[in-house]
């Protein structure tokens, strides 16, 4: 319910009204869910992303890309495009800086342009611009690249050979990180363990898939250079920029306008926002970089392609006493986020499940395909999927329920893991619990006819990244609030970006509760380095905790502004006054642009009243808030990744129904459980999860990157490649349980990228039970199945 | 066909008279002209998106005559004489379409990219067929592809649209 403004002379009306002030109570912004800040701009096709925009004088520019997989380039014969009139500027690699970038310090092995060597069919050879569209394809067919070419490996295995072709020199045996870490004591638990399995199941490369292709436009001023670009986070852009162009940060300004998706393939700096900063450099006039739908493909960064064994052991009960795993991962060209991929693949199975011997080693390889990366829940889905369908085996050979598996071994809130990550929130066994009752799991689990089947996946993930990609001690978010001169408006800035999970409308909620302040009189400023504040931007689920704390903090400092102020005036009301005397800020308070006394709500004043008073007074009035995660837990090498203020978890469960004969699969049943700590805008959430589930339900059953044997992409396109469509959404009932993270702004905690965790084990395992066979590679092709019952049934098996 | 002129490259260029929510324009296009491309660039109407360019995701769909279509693969020059809708004409004035107005109270999009496109596909469903159910507002959309939100409070919207024109009309 709104509460009326306070006016003079209706105090008796307005004590009433506030008397549930003093009890424990609800949010007035906050755990409801609100209307989004962006929708009315996103329903009438007002709001612009990248590619809406147009510049004065602006060219249009692509990439030239590779059309070997590994080769050495020769020559580089731009000679004919130059001559096509309205062709503006053609670059190669000896136009541009020669220094290697990437995003994590350790692996900067990627040239703007290649130097000396191709290392995949689409890798980055140079780019041209021209006045319009037309020219610029044209041009692109004229230019002609001679190659060496060399031998290529498109596979993990490929690539380990002893006489494989060698991708990089830095990266002998083609291995581009080697992990081997060990927590407890592996051997001793072998000893004791009552059960052993083994199981290896394959995850495939995909792709992010969403639907607005890459765009960057930049142009000069001077010395500065405006970049606008489809990216996830201003400040890496801009960071990166700046190195590769040897610039300072603060001549390069980022702008993000509406951007269509993420889902960490907007992270990279991709060449088109290198090649549109040279170009327009070069013309003086503004360039648009763009890539086509395909070339989303080829920019890759997705998924990687994960080999995973598992080997773990347990006691009669079904308690975990160890677990030895060891990951192969595809990494294709070059690392981009890859090494975190890698780490991450091994670093939160320790979470979800509470046991004290772990064993990880991992291989990330590099190949001559499309790089490798980040791509929602950042290298958790496929060690998820894989662990999830071997916990079930090793449940069946017991005999014990897959639910019950879990609930067993579920670590408890207030932990900390074997590799030394502080859990405090932690729900798994609840959510369990929870998920199992929806969905009716004791009614159906065991009881299906053949060809249906009911399967659980358990899943989470950190709530931020506890370190910045690079070293530094700058702090991960940093916001300002604005109040109007004549306080009935004010702006929360904030780089947080927005890439459609709804972190403009989050924030905004949360500025107006921790302010006191209308939320439909807050606007945000993000997504722009000169106008907004630092933030490290979406990545790791982290804007609702890291940003969210750095705006309740900036509302708290406006707010004990406004009540300082307004000690001030209420003692000299004139319609009767104040009884006691002289006013503390303490003894009041501020709840929707109303200041008042707690103990005498009657008595009160506007918000905008004192923040006016306040501006007479000392000029703009401004809050201020920053978030640094501080140290936090895990001392290994590589416990940089994983750690994070606070993890969430999730249990799903899917029901699905497979055509025995021709072993396609539809998903009818879908049910999540997360716990996510204090959810701030329920329906958000709930949007959170319905995308994951999209996601996951494509991922475990159609999607899959498949290339040549050139390494040439077969499925560059939305239709084959096979994204979901509205007709393959099964029912989704997404449930919340009302947890509290110590950790948060109000206790809140991620849901975007963990919902996405355990999609894939959930309807894997829903398959094995409704035909008995593990296909222990994703996707669950209806071919794969087909023939996983085919010679189950030659075998004779079950 | 349209008529048109010859420049001295040889290359033709056609006069084409559309009519773009309500509004006639008269322009001279190119016979490789995509309406897409036309309605974004020659009439900075980018509320249409162009995603895949091949009839795959349905970001640019727009409605001819009352019917969806990709406007990636329609040419410009087979528009002549004809009426295109655009999200930008959904909304009379400042009224919104009861559409636009559930998918605002759904939070429907949420990176918005599809958005347009899914607008003019459910606008085109309820014209025809004004009380869908759930399975036809799933048929509607399903070559509207939409990587965030698993449609589900599309479609809600969608039914509630339509459940509340109906009640307007009743009442
Ligand atoms: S851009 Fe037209 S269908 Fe995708
Ligand atoms: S809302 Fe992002 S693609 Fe549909």
């Amino acid at each position: 319910m709104r509460l009326p403004r306070a006016r003079k002379g209706r105090m008796g009306k307005m004590a009433k009204e506030f008397s549930y002030l003093n009890m424990k109570r609800e949010y007035s912004y906050i755990g409801k869910s609100l209307k989004r800040t962006d929708m009315l701009d996103k329903v009438t096709g007002r709001g612009k992303f990248t590619a809406d925009l147009k510049f004065s004088n602006m060219l249009y520019g692509k990439l030239i890309r590779s059309t070997e997989a590994h080769a050495r380039i020769i020559k580089i014969d731009t000679s004919e495009a130059e001559k096509l009139p309205g062709v503006k500027a053609i670059i190669t690699a000896k136009d541009v800086p020669s220094i290697k970038y990437g995003l994590s310090p350790a692996r900067y092995d990627e040239n703007i342009f290649c130097i000396d060597k191709v290392r995949y069919y689409g890798d980055k050879i140079g780019a041209v611009c021209a006045v319009d569209e037309e020219t610029l394809y044209k041009a692109l067919k004229l230019i002609k690249v001679e190659y060496e070419v060399l031998p290529a490996v498109f596979t993990p295995a490929d690539a380990a050979k002893e006489d494989a072709p060698q991708i990089f020199e830095e990266y002998p045996g083609n291995i581009n990180t080697e992990i081997h870490l060990e927590f407890g004591d592996v051997e001793k638990a072998k000893q004791e363990a009552y059960y052993v399995r083994t199981d290896r199941l394959q995850g495939q490369r995909t792709l992010h898939g969403f639907i607005e292709p890459h765009c960057s436009i930049a142009y000069w001023e001077g010395k500065r250079v405006t970049i606008h670009s489809a990216h996830q986070s201003a400040h890496y852009l801009q960071h990166h920029i700046a190195r590769i162009f040897d610039m300072k940060e603060g001549d390069v300004r980022v702008v993000l306008p509406y951007i269509g998706g993420g889902f960490g393939g907007k992270v990279d700096v991709s060449g088109l926002d290198i090649a549109a900063v040279a170009l327009s450099k070069i013309t003086g006039q503004p360039v648009k970089m763009f890539f086509d739908l395909e070339e989303v493909w080829y920019n890759g960064r997705a998924r990687h392609g994960m080999d995973m064994k598992y080997t773990t052991g347990v006691t009669k009960e079904g308690k975990i006493l160890f677990v030895e795993s060891e990951t192969i991962l595809d990494g294709g060209a070059y690392t981009g986020l890859g090494i975190a991929s890698a780490y991450y693949a091994g670093a939160l199975l320790t979470v979800l499940y509470d046991f004290d011997n772990y064993r990880f080693d991992a291989y990330r390889y590099v190949t001559n395909l499309p790089p490798c990366g980040a791509q929602r829940g950042h290298g958790q889905p496929h060690p998820r999927y894989a662990f999830e369908s071997h916990l079930d085996h090793i449940a069946e050979d017991l005999g014990i329920d897959p639910i019950e598996m879990r609930l067993i071994n579920a670590r408890k809130a207030n932990t900390v893991t074997p590799n030394g990550y502080e859990v405090k929130s932690y729900y798994l066994k609840e959510a369990n619990e929870l998920a199992r009752d929806a969905s009716g799991w004791k009614d159906k689990k065991g009881k299906l006819p053949k060809g249906r089947g009911i399967g659980v996946g358990n899943g989470g993930f950190v709530t931020g990244a506890g370190y910045c990609m690079y070293r530094t001690d700058l702090p991960h978010s940093v916001a300002m609030i604005k109040v109007y001169d004549d306080g009935t408006h004010a702006v929360v800035y904030t780089n947080a970006v927005d890439i459609g999970q709804g972190s403009d409308t989050v924030l905004t909620q949360m500025a107006a509760q921790a302010m006191g302040y209308p939320y439909e009189d807050i606007t945000i400023c993000t997504r722009d380095t000169d106008l907004s504040t630092l933030d490290f931007g979406a990545y790791a689920s982290r804007q609702t905790l890291m940003a969210g704390w750095a705006v309740k903090r900036a509302g708290e400092d406006v707010k004990k502004k406004i009540l300082a102020q307004a000690a001030e005036m209420l003692k000299v009301k004139e319609d009767g006054g104040y009884r006691f005397g002289k006013l503390t800020p303490e003894e009041l308070d501020c709840e929707e642009g109303i200041v008042f006394v707690k103990q005498e709500p009657a008595v009160n004043i506007t918000f905008a009243e004192v923040a006016r008073a306040y501006f007479v007074k000392h000029g703009v009035l401004i809050g201020r808030g920053y978030y640094h995660p501080g140290k936090l837990g895990g001392t290994h090498k590589g416990a940089a990744v994983g750690t994070s203020p606070a993890y969430s978890s999730a249990t799903q469960v899917a029901e699905v129904e497979v055509d025995m004969e021709t072993g396609l699969t539809k998903v009818v049943g879908t049910w999540d459980v997360h716990d996510s700590g204090f959810v701030v805008n329920p329906q958000l959430l709930h949007g959170q999860v319905h995308g994951a589930f999209s996601m996951g339900i494509g991922e475990t059953i159609w999607e899959k990157v498949v290339f040549d044997e050139k390494g040439r992409v077969l499925n560059g396109n939305f239709a084959e490649y096979r994204l979901p469509t509205a007709l393959d959404m099964p029912y989704v009932e997404s449930l919340v349980l009302d947890t509290f993270e110590p950790n948060g702004p109000w206790g809140v905690k991620e849901v975007g990228e963990g919902a996405t965790t355990p999609t894939l084990g959930c309807v894997a395992n829903a398959v094995y039970d409704a035909i008995g066979v593990r296909v222990a590679e994703l996707p669950l092709t209806p071919e794969k199945i087909w023939r996983g019952l085919k010679e189950a049934k030659e075998k004779g098996g079950k | 066909m349209a008529e048109f002129i010859v420049d001295k490259d040889g290359i033709k260029r056609y006069l084409v008279s559309i009519t773009v929510n309500g509004n006639k324009y008269t322009k001279m296009v190119k016979a490789n002209s995509l309406l897409v491309n036309f309605l974004r660039e020659d009439l900075n109407l980018t509320g249409t998106k162009r995603a895949c360019e091949q009839g795959d995701c349905g970001a640019c769909t727009v409605l001819l005559d009352g019917k969806p279509v990709n406007s990636c693969m329609v040419l410009t020059v087979s528009v002549d004489g004809r009426e295109v809708t655009t999200v930008e004409g959904l909304a009379s004035n400042e009224k919104l379409d009861i559409l636009q107005e559930k998918f605002i109270e759904h939070s429907a999009p949420q990176c918005g990219f599809c958005a347009p496109g899914i607008l003019m596909s459910a606008k085109a469903l309820l014209m025809k067929n004004p009380n869908p159910t759930e399975l036809e507002v799933r048929e509607a959309i399903a070559g509207n592809l939409c990587r965030c939100t698993g449609y589900v409070h599309y479609v809600e919207a969608i039914l509630d649209a339509a459940a509340a024109s109906q009640e307007r009309k009743d009442g």
